[in-house]
C-alpha cells in the first residue's frame, strides 16, 4: 500500500480554530523526523564514515587511522588525498578475493539446502488443519526467539568428534566403536549450522505465501485434469514465488556476513568474510583495512537487498 | 429486444420414462465430517442433457454432494455411478466431470488464454487444435479482446465468464456449477442465466447447478431438487414445484405463500373428478380440490399464493369459492404487482396479490378498508408434511 | 483438506530439528559430569557454579539493563516510524526512510556493528553502555516497525474517523483510540526488541567499550574454549525466561481476544 493517498487526520470545521489543527500539523511532523533523524545519524551516516575511513592510511594510534578528511571546506584536499590503497591490497592479496567467492558460495549453498527443508515444512504446515496452524507457526517462531549464539553452541556439543552424534551413531551401530564423526570444523558443519539457525527465517515468507493461496486453485487444475503432483509444479509453486525470493533474499543476505556460524563451527580453512572482516578489525586492528572490506560486500549486497526491499514494500 | 432466441425447445422429460438410464445416480450417499452430517442417505438421478438443480438454504450440502461428483470429497457411504459405472475410485483429475467453483478459482498467474487452455493441454491436444479450441470458447463468453489479459485485469462478469470458458474447453460429460452467478448484480444474473440455458442447449450437455437463488433455478432447470439439512426433500419440474409442494417446507422456501393449521373435517371423493378435502382452521370453512392421504381429523397446514387470491370490497355471489373477511392492514406497492395484506376477523393475516394492470396511483382499495379474500377450490393446497 | 502422512513426517523430522539441539542442552545443563558426553546423574550443581561467577552475573545484569532501555526506545522510535510509514502517504524521502526501515533488518552485522562503531569514534563519544544501547536501539527500532506496521495496515481506519468526527483532536485520538487497539503489537514488537538484544553478539562487540561486557560476549568469549555445563545452565536459563516470556505473552493476547469475544456475544444477547 506504498501509493495509499494522504489519508492523515485532517482538521474539519469542528476543529479550525482552536489549536488543534497547528498542533496536528507539528506532531506529525514529529512523527515522521524522529525516527527519520534516528536512522540518518545511526544509520546512514556510519556508512558514509565506513567509506570515508576505507580511504584512509592504516596509523598504529586508536582510533587507528589517520583520517583523510576534517572540515567541509576541504573538499579539495579530500579529492587530492583520495586513496585507494586499501582496496588495492583487497584485489591483490587472493585471500580477500576467496574470502568473498567463498561466502557467496556458502550463502548459495545454505539458501539452496534451506528452500529444499523450508518449503516441504511450509507446504506442510499450510496444509495441515486450520486448528493446529497457529500452533506449528508458534513453533517454528519459539526457537528464533532464544538467542542465536546459544542454539549455534548446541551444535558443538552434538558435532564434535567426542560429541552425541558420535555416541548416537556408536549406539545404533553404524559407525565401529573407534570411529568419530569428523563434521565440527568442516564446511558441513556450517551448512548444519546455517540452515540450522536460518529455517525460521525461510519458512515463515514461504508459509505466508502458501497460506495465502486458495486451495480452490489446486481443486481446479486437478478438477480440469491435472495430477497433484503436475498442479504443484504449476500453480503452488508459481504462486509462492514472492514467498520464495523473500525467503532466500533474508537468508542469503545475512548468511554472507556471518560471523558466529563459521567462528564456532567452522575450519581454520572455511572462508568467510564476516570472520575476515573481523579479524582484521579484532585480530589485527587495521580499521581502514576492515572497512574497505565492509565497503566490497556491501556493495556485493546491493542487489539482493534492493530486490529484498522491493519484496516487503509489494507485501505491505 | 434485438436478442436472437435459441432453437425452439422440446418437451424434454426423461425421468418420466421408465425405460431410460440415469446417466448420474448418486446411490444411498451420506458424508460426514466428524460427527457432523453433511448429506445424510441421498439417492438422486440425473438424465443426460438434464439441466439440473440442486437448491436449498446455505450450508445444506449442495456443495458437498456436488464435490463428491467431481471427486474433491470422498462419500462416507453409498457409491456414485456415471452411466452405470461407479466411480469411487477415479481420482478428480481423471473424472470426465469439470467443475465452474464458486470463488472461479481462475489462475492469477496465467492470462485468460492460458487459464482456458489449461484443461486442454493436460489432454496432450495438439498446440493447433488447443488454439482453436479456446478461439471457440472465447467467442462463445464473448471475452475475444480480453484474451492476453490476466484475472486481476478482468470485471466480476468478465471473470464469470472466463471460468465458464475453462471448464466448458474440455466439453464435459457433466458441468459442474456451484453458484456460478453468486457474485453478479441481478440484472447481468438475468442475462448470464439466458445465456448458460442456450450454451447448454446448443452444446448438448448435461449441467448441475447449485443455488440458493429459488429464481434462478426455476428459469433454467430442467428439473430441481430442493434440498434441507442433507437430505433432499422433493425432485421436480419448476412448475410442479411451484404448484405443488409436497410439504410446507418446499412450499414456504419457493416464492411467497400463506400458510395457515387447519384440521381435516371431512375428505370427499368424487368418481372422475379429484376429491375434496373440507378443512376447519379455527372456525374458518376452506375447501380445497385435491387428492390426499389425509383423513379426517388429522392436522394439516392449508396453503395458498398470494396471487390466487382475489380481493375485492364486495362479497363473492358464488358460493361454492373460499372467501374470508377483513381489514386492509398495509399496502406493499411492487411495481408490477400490490401486496395487500389483510387482517382477517381473528386475527390472522393473509396476503392477496393483484397485478396492477391500469396505471393508476391511488387503487381503488387503500388502507383501513374491509375487504373480502376469496379463492377457487383449486387454487389451495393441503401439505400433510 | 486430507491429512497427509508425507506432510506429517516432514512436520515431525523439521520440529525435532529444530528442538534437539535446545533439549539436548538443557538436558545436559543437569549433568553432574563435567564431560558433555557423560551422563553422571542428575545435578544443580552447575547452576550454584553459575551463580557464584561473578563475572558471568555482571555481564547478565548489564544485559538486562542493555535490554530494557534499548526496547523502550526501539519501541517508540519503531512505532513512530511505522506510523509515518502506513498513515503518512508520500512525504519527501520516503523511499529512503523506508529503505532504511528495511536494509537492518538483512544488513549483515559485521557491517552495521563496524560502522556504528567508527561513527562513535568519529563523534568522539567514549564506547561503554550508552554506545551498545544506541547501537541496539538502531537496529531493533526497524523490527519494531516491521511488526507494528502490519498490525496499522489491517487497521480499521473508520474508528479514527469516528472519533475526529465527535470531535476529538488528532493526538487524543492517537492515544484514546489507536494506540490502545495496536497496544498488542507495539508490547509484542518491544518484546522482540528485546529478546534481539538479549541475543546480539557482534553488534555489541563492536560498539561496547571497558566496563560494558554483555553476556553473549561472556558467553562467547567462554564458548571459544570449549563447551561447559556452565554455559549449558546459564543458557537454559536464558531459554526458560525467553520461552516462559512469549508463552505468557501468547496467553494474555488470547485472554484478552476470549474476553473481547466474550463481551461482544453478552453485548449482542443484550441487545436482541
Ligand atoms: N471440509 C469440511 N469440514 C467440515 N465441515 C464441512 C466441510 N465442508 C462442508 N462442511 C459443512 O457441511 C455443511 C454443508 O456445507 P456445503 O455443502 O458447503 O453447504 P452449501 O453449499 O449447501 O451451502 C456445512 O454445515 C459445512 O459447515
Ligand atoms: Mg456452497
Amino acid at each position: 500500500m506504498a501509493a495509499s493517498s494522504d489519508t492523515a487526520p485532517k482538521t474539519n470545521a469542528k476543529t479550525t480554530g482552536d489549536d488543534g489543527g497547528h498542533s496536528a500539523g507539528l506532531s506529525r511532523w514529529l512523527v515522521v523526523a524522529i525516527p527519520y533523524l534516528w536512522l540518518a545519524i545511526f544509520f546512514v551516516a556510519p556508512f558514509l564514515i565506513i567509506f570515508k575511513i576505507s580511504l584512509s592510511d592504516t596509523a598504529i594510534a586508536i582510533p587507528p587511522y589517520t583520517p583523510v578528511f576534517e572540515g567541509f571546506g576541504a573538499i579539495g584536499d579530500f579529492v587530492s588525498q583520495l586513496d585507494f590503497e586499501n582496496y588495492v591490497f583487497l584485489t591483490d592479496d587472493p585471500l580477500y578475493i576467496e574470502a568473498y567467492i567463498s561466502s557467496l558460495k556458502i550463502a548459495l549453498v545454505s539458501t539452496v539446502l534451506l528452500l529444499i527443508v523450508g518449503y516441504p515444512m511450509a507446504l506442510a504446515m499450510a496444509r495441515a488443519s486450520s486448528t493446529i496452524r497457529p500452533t506449528l507457526v508458534m513453533l517454528v517462531i519459539l526457537p528464533f526467539w532464544t538467542s542465536f549464539l546459544i542454539r549455534v553452541y548446541a551444535w558443538i556439543g552434538i558435532l564434535k568428534p567426542d560429541g552425541l552424534l558420535t555416541l548416537l551413531l556408536h549406539a545404533i551401530g553404524l559407525m565401529g566403536p573407534d570411529d568419530q564423526v569428523q563434521i565440527f570444523r568442516t564446511d558441513t558443519a556450517v551448512y548444519i549450522g546455517m540452515v540450522y539457525s536460518y529455517l525460521p527465517f525461510m519458512v515463515l515468507p514461504l508459509y505466508s505465501a502458501l497460506e495465502k493461496m486458495d486451495h480452490s486453485l489446486i481443486e481446479a487444475a486437478n478438477d480440469l485434469g491435472c495430477p497433484p503432483w503436475k498442479a504443484f509444479w504449476k500453480i503452488t509453486f508459481p504462486l509462492s514465488l514472492p514467498g520464495v525470493i523473500a525467503g532466500s533474499m533474508i537468508c542469503f543476505i545475512p548468511i554472507t556476513g556471518e560471523f558466529v556460524i563459521p567462528d564456532l563451527l567452522g575450519g581454520a580453512d572455511t572462508l568467510m568474510i564476516g570472520k575476515t572482516l573481523w579479524t582484521e578489525f579484532f585480530g589485527n586492528r587495521d580499521w581502514p583495512l576492515a572497512s574497505a572490506v565492509a565497503v566490497v560486500l556491501l556493495v556485493l549486497l546491493v542487489v539482493p537487498i534492493m530486490v529484498f526491499q522491493n519484496q516487503q514494500k509489494k507485501v505491505a | 429486444m434485438a436478442k436472437t432466441l435459441g432453437p425452439v425447445k422440446r418437451k424434454f422429460s426423461p425421468w418420466m420414462d421408465p425405460a431410460a438410464e440415469p446417466f448420474i445416480r448418486f446411490e444411498n450417499i451420506t458424508k460426514r465430517f466428524g460427527t457432523f452430517t453433511a448429506v445424510d442417505n441421498l439417492t438422486l438421478d440425473i438424465y443426460e442433457r438434464e439441466f439440473f438443480s440442486l437448491l436449498g438454504p446455505s450450508g445444506c450440502g449442495k456443495t458437498t454432494l456436488m464435490r463428491m461428483l467431481a471427486g474433491f470429497e470422498e462419500p462416507t457411504e453409498g457409491r456414485i455411478l456415471l452411466q452405470g459405472k461407479d466411480i469411487s475410485n477415479v481420482p478428480p483429475y481423471k473424472r470426465p466431470t469439470n467443475m465452474m467453483f464458486q470463488s472461479y478459482a481462475l489462475f492469477p498467474h496465467m492470462t485468460v488464454e492460458k487459464n482456458i487452455a489449461f484443461g486442454l493441454e493436460q489432454d496432450k491436444l495438439s498446440k493447433g487444435e488447443i488454439a482453436g479450441r479456446v478461439e471457440e470458447m472465447l467467442k462463445l463468453v464473448k471475452l475475444e479482446q480480453f484474451a492476453k489479459r490476466k484475472p486481476n485485469q478482468l470485471s466480476g462478469g468478465q471473470r464469470q465468464r472466463v471460468a465458464l470458458a475453462r471448464s466448458l474447453a474440455k466439453r464435459p460429460k457433466v458441468l459442474l456449477l456451484d453458484e456460478p452467478l453468486g457474485a453478479l448484480d441481478k440484472k447481468l444474473r438475468e442475462e448470464t442465466q439466458f445465456e448458460l440455458m442456450d450454451i447448454q442447449h446448443s452444446l448438448g450437455l448435461t449441467f448441475l447447478i447449485v443455488t440458493h437463488d429459488q429464481e434462478e433455478a426455476m428459469t433454467v432447470s430442467d428439473r430441481i431438487a430442493v434440498m434441507d439439512k442433507g437430505v433432499i426433500v422433493q425432485v421436480a419440474t419448476p412448475a410442479e414445484i411451484y404448484e405443488a409442494p409436497n410439504s410446507r417446507y418446499v412450499a414456504d422456501f419457493i416464492g411467497d405463500i400463506n400458510i395457515v393449521e387447519a384440521a381435516v373435517k371431512e375428505t370427499r371423493s368424487a368418481l372422475g373428478a379429484p376429491g375434496l378435502v373440507e378443512l376447519d382452521s379455527k372456525g374458518l370453512s376452506l375447501a380445497v380440490e385435491q387428492e390426499c392421504a389425509a383423513v379426517r381429523g388429522d392436522t394439516v397446514a392449508f396453503a395458498i399464493r398470494p396471487e390466487k387470491v382475489r380481493i375485492s370490497a364486495d362479497p363473492p355471489l358464488d358460493r361454492s369459492v373460499n372467501a374470508v373477511h377483513g381489514e386492509v392492514w398495509d399496502i406493499g406497492y411492487l411495481g408490477d404487482f400490490s401486496v395487500f395484506i389483510v387482517k382477517l376477523e381473528d386475527g390472522r393475516v393473509m396476503r392477496a396479490a393483484q397485478a396492477n394492470v391500469s396505471r393508476l396511483v391511488d387503487r381503488p382499495i387503500t388502507f383501513g378498508d374491509m375487504v373480502w379474500l376469496t379463492w377457487p377450490v383449486e387454487a389451495g393446497l393441503v401439505l400433510t408434511r | 483438506m486430507k491429512p497427509s502422512r508425507f506432510d506429517a513426517t516432514v512436520l515431525a523430522l523439521c520440529f525435532a530439528f529444530l528442538y534437539a539441539p535446545i533439549v539436548i542442552l538443557i538436558v545436559y545443563s543437569f549433568n553432574a559430569s563435567r564431560l558433555v558426553t557423560v551422563w553422571g546423574g542428575f545435578s544443580l550443581n552447575w547452576y550454584k557454579v553459575m551463580w557464584s561467577n561473578q563475572g558471568l552475573m555482571d555481564a547478565a545484569w548489564i544485559t538486562a539493563r542493555v535490554g530494557v532501555i534499548s526496547a523502550t526506545l526501539g519501541t517508540v522510535l519503531g512505532t513512530l516510524a511505522a506510523l509515518a510509514l502506513v498513515r503518512f502517504g508520500r512525504f519527501p524521502g520516503r523511499m529512503l526512510f523506508s529503505g532504511m526501515i528495511y536494509a537492518p533488518l538483512v544488513m549483515p552485522e559485521v557491517i552495521t556493528g563496524l560502522s556504528l562503531l567508527l561513527l562513535f569514534v568519529a563523534l568522539g563519544v567514549d564506547r561503554g553502555f550508552w554506545t551498545v544501547t544506541i547501537a541496539h536501539t538502531t537496529f531493533t527500532m526497524c523490527y519494531v516497525a516491521i511488526v507494528v506496521q502490519s498490525r496499522l495496515l489491517t487497521f480499521d481506519r473508520s474508528l479514527e474517523e469516528a472519533a475526529l468526527d465527535l470531535g476529538c483532536p488528532p493526538v487524543k485520538t492517537f492515544f484514546r483510540i489507536t494506540l490502545p487497539l495496536i497496544l498488542p503489537a507495539v508490547l509484542a514488537g518491544w518484546m522482540l526488541a528485546f529478546s534481539l538484544s538479549l541475543d546480539d553478539l557482534v553488534i555489541a562487540s563492536f560498539t561496547t567499550g571497558p566496563g560494558a561486557t554483555t553476556l553473549p560476549i561472556k558467553i562467547y568469549s567462554q564458548v571459544r574454549l570449549g563447551v561447559t555445563p556452565e554455559i549449558n545452565a546459564i543458557c537454559t536459563i536464558l531459554i526458560a525466561l525467553v520461552t516462559l516470556g512469549v508463552i505468557a505473552a501468547s496467553i494474555s493476547t488470547k485472554r484478552a481476544e476470549l474476553r473481547r469475544i466474550r463481551d461482544e456475544h453478552l453485548a449482542v444477547r443484550n441487545a436482541t
